[in-house]
């Protein structure tokens, strides 16, 4: 216990060490929440508008095709 | 020019992408994990700054990152605007937000070292200074690259200001051997052998390691997420042309 409060303590600069960590941890965090979301949102709005209109057309169907 | 066009193709781009990113993320996390551990546990703290010298980890690093991230998407605004390379401007503005977050990172632990080394949280001198810009390059640049109507003059307009904006990299890199500043001279990246010990340098370098997957990975989330993004642009263009067509058929 002793030996975990002085660790937490670093040697009296506690309040400097661990906002910096936090700091970045909090920063990276929101990025990848943010980058994360937008890209669901964006894959969701993509496959909604491919959906609603007719599929297009392949390169060769099977229906169309004379020798099948 | 032949080979570099193979990887131009956006779905060959994605596909080629999925398979690295797990790979990237595993590795990123398993490497920020190493190197916090040796930074917390393993490395001594420093005979004149304490156990302050633990900021260096995410400080130095993140620094590495700000410039390192400037730079890659400098070079994919010049391929953008000289060979209009397809992905080039998609590269750089899915990287721009993750520079300006590292450059934040940077700015922020650094005063959170100052304080208890210098006395002082900031200080107008040129090392300081010259980062603050980088992060206004970083802003500047996204807020240039939304702010048109027409997205390709957008791109195009932010991707000269990225270029002229350069000039700041290298002003950053040799800020502290030009003038008089606070901050201390590199001691890694330098003519000759690092002036720091092993026990500090390898943490120091996993965790530069581990940034830089990390910064790969979600490099190839935001593409992807960017690449959607213009797709839904053009469906959504093409949807109003339609919709426009079809009365004026009729009528």
């Amino acid at each position: 216990m002793a030996a975990l409060s002085e660790f937490l303590s670093m040697g009296g600069h506690a309040g400097f060490i661990w906002p910096a960590y936090g700091v970045a941890l909090v920063v990276l965090f929101v990025l990848v929440a943010v980058s994360l979301r937008t890209l669901r949102a964006n894959e969701i709005a993509v496959r909604e508008i491919e959906a609603t209109r007719p599929k297009r057309r392949r390169r060769a169907p099977e229906a169309e095709r004379d020798d099948a | 020019m032949s080979s570099l066009h193979r990887f131009a193709n956006p779905a060959r781009f994605l596909r080629i992408s999925a398979a690295v990113l797990p790979w990237c993320g595993w590795l990123a996390a398993l490497t920020i994990a190493a190197g916090l551990y040796m930074a917390f546990f393993t490395s001594p703290a420093d005979y004149q700054q304490g156990e302050t010298v633990r900021i260096m980890y995410v400080h130095v690093p993140s620094a590495w990152m700000a410039l390192f991230v400037y730079t890659m998407m400098a070079m994919s605004c010049a391929a953008g605007l000289i060979w209009k390379h397809p992905l080039a401007h998609v590269l750089a503005q899915a990287a721009a937000p993750i520079g300006a977050c590292f450059t934040v990172i940077c700015l922020i632990t650094g005063s959170l070292w100052g304080k208890p080394m210098w006395g002082t949280w900031w200080e107008w001198d040129a090392r300081l200074t010259s980062v603050l810009v980088l992060f206004f390059l970083y802003l500047g640049y996204i807020a240039l690259a939304g702010a048109f109507d027409n997205p390709a003059r957008g791109e195009r307009a932010a991707a000269i200001l990225a270029l002229v904006g350069f000039v700041n990299v290298p002003i950053i890199k040799f800020s502290v051997e030009w003038w008089n500043t606070l901050h201390q001279p590199a001691s890694v990246i330098r003519a000759g052998m690092p002036s720091i010990h092993l026990s500090m340098l390898i943490p120091l370098l996993l965790m530069a390691v581990g940034f830089t997957l990390f910064f790969v990975a979600l490099l190839l989330v935001r593409v992807k997420s960017e690449l959607l993004a213009r797709r839904l642009r053009a469906l959504r263009l093409s949807e109003i042309h339609r919709a426009g067509a079809s009365p004026a058929g009729t009528g």
